[in-house]
């Protein structure tokens, strides 16, 4: 039972870096893309072929995961990031296919459907990380996480971060204040891929082996839910929305009532959940953060309150004068 | 005086359509310039293509002596020669988009941070917010407010205030009236004349509101139909029989 919730929290780990990559894309930039599972896959394969084939350390594949679903991000985003919404989906939709297609095809450098077995443990400094104790590892995904949120948090307070915001609420507008809207969706593009390429690290030396059946245009649709249910534009509610859902997934195994139920139950749940959400909080449970927020007063109970007391008592002076 | 923008017998067409059919349109420094037409004549396309939104079939335009759009014949549609659009803002071009446009979502403060998004001094910024907040005391009232609950007026200043933002030389105006009470309007015009005045932007405007305009303005063009059918001093086209029967309802 133990083990099972932390196979959830390493799995929530995993899907959370997708989701943080998904939110610079399409929460904080506003542009709907599909292929997240391509990135991802990308990155597993690159660290997959890397340990096996050539014998490089787990931490070393990591950069090159990272910067190689990001150049691919680039070379695909110069082309279709001119599209909007829902043209834009559909583009990507076809290269996340085209790039688990190419995959399952290239026998010779990804084994094709048989995949890659035999993934070594990662090891650390001579101190081995097994997936199989899961603790240690879940504490290695745990600082990843960290480390991106922490990343992200910083560049969405930047320049770079308000370009992104501006370019999301109106292009024309954002371009006549003097920002290069395509230079900024290329870049957000590629840091969201470049995180996919990490998680995609992350899952193959969990797993110890990938197959491309794993890389299926449903993980780009979950990771987007993800971001949906959490809050766009919020990188703590994409962790959140990660964490529900992969908890919904794994809900019947969880509680032991797997055989009651038929597998494709927790998709009921699933779609229901996601309904009900966008009804009656179509912002997601968290909702976007805002950089002004505490500042209004209106959102920090302490300083309403403070406001309040401030009030009474100034009325109450006055009263006595 | 020199002429800051000019622009020399231009065509733009959307498809088989001729949106602009030969333009030539002269703003000199520290002038209002406006033009006036009906819906549908260019007026907006103009605008657009002036800050490279739009290419030119023919003809150029250039700002300050340097050329920032050039025409490309026919058949070559989509491989603009001209600027992009961010690079023209950069030369101190500030366009307050027809419809306003404004960040909806963000505060008015973070707004006039983005109109500033190429100035990296700190202290400037700050500097020319509270000029801004001296201007437009609306503004300075809602400065925590999202952009969102203001009125139509308020984003309008709000609109004007983050395209000063960038201090420019040339600011494009389209439709500022667009939408608004008369009262409001009134109001609206009478800043942009300030803005000319005391900080010596040069200004071009367009717009429907006929009279209004011309009065703010010193030189007027007409469109009608992507042609510019008359041009001369703004009082003078007040005064104009054809201009008064057609655009001021005399």
């Amino acid at each position: 039972m133990l083990s099972f919730f932390l196979l959830i929290l390493i799995y929530t780990g995993i899907y959370s870096l997708m989701a943080l990559g998904q939110n610079v894309i399409t929460g904080y930039t506003g542009m709907l893309s599909l292929c997240q599972a391509g990135f991802f896959a990308i990155g597993s394969y690159v660290t997959a072929i890397l340990c096996v084939k050539c014998g490089w350390g787990f931490f070393a594949t990591i950069p090159v995961a990272a910067l190689l679903s990001a150049m691919v991000g680039v070379l695909i985003g110069l082309p279709t990031l001119r599209l909007k919404g829902d043209y834009l989906a559909i583009a990507t939709l076809g290269l996340g296919e085209i790039i688990r297609n190419v995959i399952n095809n290239w026998d010779s450098l990804t084994n094709g459907p048989m995949g890659i077995q035999k993934i070594p443990k990662p090891s650390f400094f001579g101190i081995e990380i097994n997936p199989y104790s899961k603790w240690g590892y879940l504490l290695m995904v745990a600082i990843f996480v960290l480390v991106f949120y922490l990343l992200l948090k910083r560049l969405a307070d930047s320049r770079m971060g308000r370009a992104l915001e501006a370019i999301r609420e109106d292009e024309i507008a954002a371009g006549s204040m003097g920002i290069n809207v395509t230079k900024y969706k290329v870049w957000a593009f590629a840091i969201g891929a470049a995180c996919a390429g990490v998680a995609g690290s992350l899952q193959a030396c969990f797993s110890l082996s990938v197959t491309p059946g794993t890389y299926t245009f449903m993980v780009s649709v979950i990771v987007l839910c993800m971001v949906v249910l959490g809050g766009m534009g919020n990188f703590k509610a994409s962790i959140v929305g990660a964490f529900i859902i992969q908890l919904i997934s794994y809900f019947p195994q969880l509680v032991g009532i797997s055989n009651k139920f038929p597998a494709q139950f927790k998709q009921i749940l699933f779609g229901l959940i996601l309904i009900v959400m966008m009804i009656y909080r179509p912002q997601g449970i968290m909702g976007r953060s805002r950089r002004s927020f505490s500042k209004t007063g209106r959102s920090c109970p302490f300083k309403f309150l403070a406001s309040k007391v401030r009030t009474v008592f100034k009325s109450s002076k006055e009263a006595g004068r | 005086m020199s002429s800051l923008l000019s622009i020399d017998d231009i065509q733009v067409s959307y498809g088989n359509i001729k949106a602009l059919k030969g333009v030539s349109i002269d703003a000199q420094e520290g002038q209002i310039v406006c033009l006036i037409g009906a819906n549908g004549a260019g007026k907006s396309t103009l605008l657009r293509s002036i800050v490279g939104l739009e290419p030119l079939v023919s003809g150029q335009i250039s700002y300050s002596d340097s050329v920032i759009a050039q025409g490309h014949g026919e058949h070559h549609r989509g491989h603009a020669n001209c600027l992009p659009t961010e690079q023209i803002c950069s030369l101190g071009i500030a366009l307050v988009p027809e419809g306003r446009r404004v960040f909806a979502d963000m505060t008015v403060e973070e707004n006039l941070d983005m109109g500033a998004f190429l100035v990296k001094d700190k202290s400037e910024i700050l500097k020319r917010k509270s000029e801004m907040y001296d201007f437009f005391p609306i503004l300075g009232q809602r400065r925590k407010q999202k952009t969102r609950s203001l009125s139509g007026g308020e984003q309008q200043m709000m609109a004007i205030a983050r395209a000063l933002m960038s201090s420019p030389h040339l600011l494009l105006l389209d439709e500022p009236g667009l939408g608004l009470a008369p009262l409001v309007v009134q109001d609206i015009f009478s800043k942009i004349s300030i803005i000319n005045k005391e900080n010596k932007v040069t200004v071009f405007l367009v717009e429907q509101n006929a009279r209004m305009a011309l009065r703010a303005a010193d030189d007027g063009y007409v469109m009608e139909n992507g042609l510019i059918v008359l041009s001369d001093k703004a009082s003078a086209l007040l005064a104009n029989p054809k201009v008064k029967s057609a655009y001021l309802g005399q």
